[in-house]
């Protein structure tokens, strides 16, 4: 097994590219170190990417935020400007393990584990965020659904490293919330989750929505009907009602430890429900 | 030694007090040495290989490659471990367990291990050992294995205690039945009565610890083990039976523990890494991971429990019966017999009648678990005696109250109780503030009582005064829960010194003769008997040391508030002697000052707890929080209350995790899903509420102090008293353990469903 900590994202990019057998990017490690201690995965090459400069840096851009690929989780908690603009975002970034693990894990890193279940995802994808992709090939930008394709399966080609999640500054009156459904108060995975982002007019009618659901399906959902549910519409009990149906319905979950579909799919709508009504409420809704 | 071991009702000096713990200091700052902590020169890394498949055939084991991998020291199977245990069926049983021989029985039994240089070479070594296996039909569920159509575990086991000898082999090892008078009569008395089926599911002890040893055999015979263990003394005469060994050539030291809670009663890896220290001429040091404690260590019984209870208008129960059935692991148990023998054990009844069966599946074996086997059947009990409350208009404290057993009773396993505590602890519950405190919304309350043995047993211990008169104690039962704290304040007490002159420490199984484990909630209670004992043999010394040095009759000396005194008026101008000065001159009196005791602890008073319990639901996900919970128990004698306080609290947040959310998760395909703390769910703090306690003192009459047992009942109701108050929060009587929001949100959407 070879360690390397490179210092620029070309080198990072090189290394992974040439490498011949696995490989495996290090940033906060809560992931990779757990998977390797429990033998799971034994990587030929490990590159830590933390010493890259501008990685572990929040950026305020004239669009928004750029979030280095190596900010811990508990980073975007200190930050007030991000937690002003997106609370919904860094809530679910800091529902992430526990407090020691918010200490070193990042989004990027739990996007790129690519779990249904993960916490930072459903909020980021409802945000509308948008991943930097550093390559052999240059750089592209792609939204952070485009991602996961699968569980534990990403859409990056060899030697791609997301270096950055963006998220645009928030439109006027508008608000997003995270909720996820765990048995426990804390440490634990979602057994589902919902991610609500929401832009009202002067009289409290949403003018534009964005609904994404964690462990309801092989990747997390962006459910455009719960969007159509609520656009065009205050957000009264109907809406609620609706919101809550549709996203019951979108979901595609599955039986297991963690929870039954039936289960998934009744609590995936109370989420939905009870996400919509705070991010209602931090867009200034009433 | 004459030794009198009945109450006597003395005030005390030091016993009550809450000192710090003497072994506090080094458990904060890290300093203390549990089982993994410890490390020998030339120590090789034992790992254990384990079966995927829940039954299966072992046809062929290959480990020729893995000898021939650089580092791989040893590599060792079954044939290594060979049969010594002399037609005694238990201990083949515990060998079989800890290396299958012909059969996998469970997803995690181990079937080969290997010592190497380190931890990469012995897990590469596993991956090279070839295990030719024929897969078996297998069973992991209670209820299907007494089906007649279920994959037969152990074709040799014919059910016993049935009225005919069985023909055929079944799953069921054992039927047993309790009880007296006739439950068909009474229940012909009956206005109301209650019959209701009960699930709970597998759950673990869930010791932070993992299992740890290190082992180091000698080429002349002898044998050292460093182990993490309840019981040392126990694991030796295990280790050196499987090994044949003799048992004084094997020397076992118990590590600090971090949680045992029974489940570190029993030997898995420690006869694995002394065979594999025997083979590689070196020491072994083996660790089991979280995920082979999970699947290869002892968790509780899975149980299906059917109860009926009546009562007349006027509330008195008529008659009462169990059917109770136990899941013991692919090896045979006692574990439905003790769930019969506890499951009425609270009340008095005329007419009951419980039967045990003993169920083999294809899981771990079955170990202890705190109180084992009582709070499954305390939870079908207790739920059923709340149920039946409602439906008689009364109120679940006073309905109780009226049934209660009380000193003369004979209880429903058999014996007529002494002085009890179990009225006390009700009527405490009854004007507990908790009782009367308001509900909000979706919020519910339940009680639960719960009993449990307490067991005594076979103990030693060594008190010795050193020249500077500080005093050490030598026990051999293992500190589980802050002994060494109460058997100091016990010393201390019978000699009349500061606590803080006292030091305990567990000696190992060289320096001390046998002791039964720390089970049974013996610890305190059969130790400070012990110490009693040893305090007051030497106590005698210290009184003819001093008649040595006043050069007086020993029968003018008595012993007070740590000093001789010469007793009677012609000895007015003679200074009392403290045990500081006889201890500084025993070099001349006839040397060194110490007392042995040497005993089997009886009368260990049996126990009784009410719980409380406040719980709010969320109806729209099934989740549920506790709220309030308060513990009411006898402790006999609080020796050191902090850390009774400390076993109330911790039988109710193990009780509170297994009631919501602990359960074991088998596949289709036997294998266990949730091997771990992600997914096998134990109470996190935030997850539980400030647990109040009260402590009661009805003293044990077969103590000289009046202590009576305190870690095992208080796991003992909070199954119940949940379950009962998350049926009042709820709106429907929750029947299957634990009660996950998935079971939760399912109750109340069939309930909604029922209602519409």
């Amino acid at each position: 097994m070879r360690y390397i900590r490179p210092l620029s994202i070309e080198d990072a990019v090189g290394l992974l590219a040439g490498a011949s057998g696995t490989s495996a990017i290090l940033a906060g490690g809560s992931d990779l170190l757990v998977r390797m201690k429990g033998g799971f995965v034994e990587p030929d090459l490990i590159v830590d990417i933390k010493a890259i400069a501008g990685l572990s840096e929040i950026r305020e851009t004239a669009d928004g935020f750029s979030i280095g690929a190596a900010v811990p989780c508990a980073v975007l908690g200190e930050n007030s400007a991000l937690k002003k603009a997106w609370p919904g975002v860094v809530e679910a970034a800091k529902l992430i393990g526990s407090k020691q693990v918010q200490g070193r894990c990042t989004i990027t890193g739990n996007l790129c584990n690519a779990s249904p279940a993960a916490d930072s995802v459903p909020a980021l994808v409802a945000a509308g965020a948008k991943a930097v992709v550093a390559g052999p090939s240059g750089k592209r930008t792609i939204a952070v659904e485009a991602v996961p394709i699968g569980p534990g399966k990403t859409s990056l080609s060899k030697g791609e490293i997301i270096e950055a999640i963006l998220l645009d500054s928030q439109a006027p009156r508008s608000g997003d919330a995270y909720l996820r459904f765990i048995p426990r108060t804390e440490m634990d995975i979602a057994v589902v989750s919902a991610g609500v982002n929401l832009t009202i007019d002067e009289h409290g009618v949403i003018t534009a929505a964005r609904v994404a659901l964690g462990a309801a399906a092989p990747t997390v959902l962006l459910v455009a009907e719960a969007a159509e549910a609520l656009i065009g519409r205050k957000l009264d009990e109907a809406a609620l009602e609706r919101l809550a149906k549709v996203c019951a319905g979108a979901c595609r979950p599955i039986d297991d430890k963690r929870g039954t579909i039936e289960f998934r799919r009744k609590v995936a709508g109370v989420l939905a429900r009870r996400a919509a009504t705070t991010a209602y409420a931090r867009a200034g809704g009433k | 030694m004459n030794f009198d071991p009945r109450f006597s009702g003395r005030k005390f000096a030091s016993v009550g007090t809450r000192p710090i713990r003497p072994d506090g200091i080094d458990k904060v700052t890290g300093r203390a040495r549990y089982g993994a902590d410890f490390n020998m020169a030339g120590q090789l890394v034992g790992r254990i290989l384990r079966s995927p498949h829940a039954h299966a055939k072992i046809l062929k084991i290959d480990t020729s490659k893995a000898e021939k991998l650089a580092g791989v020291k040893a590599v060792i199977t079954a044939a290594d471990l060979p049969d010594l245990t002399d037609g005694d069926a238990a201990m083949y049983d515990v060998l079989d367990n800890c290396m299958a021989r012909s059969k996998a029985l469970y997803d995690g039994h181990a079937v080969a291990a290997v010592a190497a240089v380190d931890a990469s070479t012995a897990r590469q070594a596993l991956k090279l050992i070839q295990v030719a296996y024929e897969l078996l039909p297998h069973v992991t569920d209670v209820d299907e294995a007494m089906k007649h159509t279920a994959p037969l575990i152990n074709d040799t086991i014919f059910t016993e205690g049935l009225e005919e000898k069985p023909v055929k082999p079944s799953n069921v090892t054992k039927r047993s039945q309790f009880g007296h008078g006739d439950v068909h009569q009474g229940f012909g008395h009956a206005d109301f009565i209650v019959e209701r089926s009960f699930k709970t599911e597998q759950t673990h002890q869930g010791y932070i610890e993992p299992h740890a040893c290190v082992a180091n055999v000698s080429s002349d015979g002898t044998a050292d083990l460093w182990v993490c263990t309840q019981g040392h003394f126990v694991y030796r005469q295990h280790c050196a039976q499987l090994l044949g060994l003799e048992a004084s050539k094997l020397r076992v030291t118990s590590s600090e523990i971090g949680g045992g809670f029974g489940g570190k009663t029993h030997v898995w890896a420690e006869p694995v890494a002394l065979a594999l220290s025997r083979k590689a001429g070196r020491p072994v040091k083996l660790v089991m991971t979280r995920d082979e404690v999970f699947r290869a260590s002892g968790p509780t019984s899975a149980t299906s429990i059917d109860v009926k209870i009546g009562a007349r208008k006027d509330g008195t129960i008529t008659a009462a019966e169990a059917t109770l059935r136990y899941s013991s692991g692919p090896y045979a148990g006692t574990w439905a017999e003790i769930g019969a023998m506890t499951a009425f054990a609270c009340y008095k009844l005329d007419n009951v009648k419980t039967v045990g069966y003993e169920v083999l599946v294809n899981r771990p074996k079955t170990a202890a678990y705190r109180a084992p086997s009582a709070p499954m059947a305390a939870f079908a009990v207790e739920s059923a005696v709340d149920e039946l409350a409602k439906e008689l208009g009364m109120d679940p404290v006073e309905f109780r109250i009226k049934n209660a057993a009380q000193e003369g009773t004979r209880s429903s396993y058999g014996p007529v109780y002494g002085p009890i505590g179990i009225g006390p602890t009700l009527e405490a519950a009854k004007t507990h503030p908790h009782m009367k405190a308001p509900l909000g919304k979706n919020q519910g309350r339940g009680m639960a009582c719960g009993f449990w043995f307490n067991f005594g047993g076979q103990t030693c211990t060594d008190l010795n005064i050193g020249m500077d008169g500080s005093v050490s104690l030598a026990v051999g039962t293992v500190d589980v829960g802050g002994s060494r704290a109460s058997l100091s304040l016990v010393a201390a007490e019978e000699l009349g010194i500061a606590y803080e002159q006292v030091k305990a420490v567990v000696a190992d199984t060289s320096s001390l003769g046998y002791n039964d484990m720390t089970d049974g909630s013996r610890g305190t209670f059969s130790s400070s008997m012990a110490t009693i004992s040893a305090a007051r043999n030497a106590i005698k010394i210290l009184r003819d040391r001093a008649a040595q040095m006043w050069d007086i009759p020993v029968d003018d000396v008595v012993w007070e508030n740590g000093h001789a005194i010469a007793k009677g008026e012609k000895y007015g101008n003679l200074a009392a002697l403290s045990l500081k000065e006889i201890a500084a001159a025993s070099g001349k009196t006839g040397g060194p000052i110490a007392g042995h005791s040497e005993l089997v602890a009886d009368g260990a008073g049996v126990s009784f707890a009410t719980h409380i319990c406040d719980i709010e639901v969320d109806p729209e996900t099934g989740a549920a929080r506790v709220i309030r919970y308060t513990v009411i128990q006898d402790a006999g004698k609080a020796v050191h209350p902090t850390y009774v306080e400390g076993q109330y609290q911790g039988g109710a947040a193990q009780g509170i995790g297994w009631a919501l959310n602990e359960e074991y998760i088998y596949g289709k395909d036997g294998r266990l899903q949730n091997a771990g703390f992600l997914d096998y769910r134990i109470p996190v703090c935030s997850d539980l509420p400030m647990i109040d306690t009260q402590i009661l003192e009805i003293p044990n009459p077969n103590h000289p102090y009046g202590v009576r047992g305190v870690g095992e009942t208080s796991i003992v109701p909070p199954l119940a008293a949940i379950a009962n108050a998350m049926s009042n929060a709820a709106g429907v009587r929750m029947t299957h353990i634990p009660m996950s929001p998935p079971r939760v949100l399912a109750a109340i959407e069939a309930e909604r469903e029922g209602r519409a």
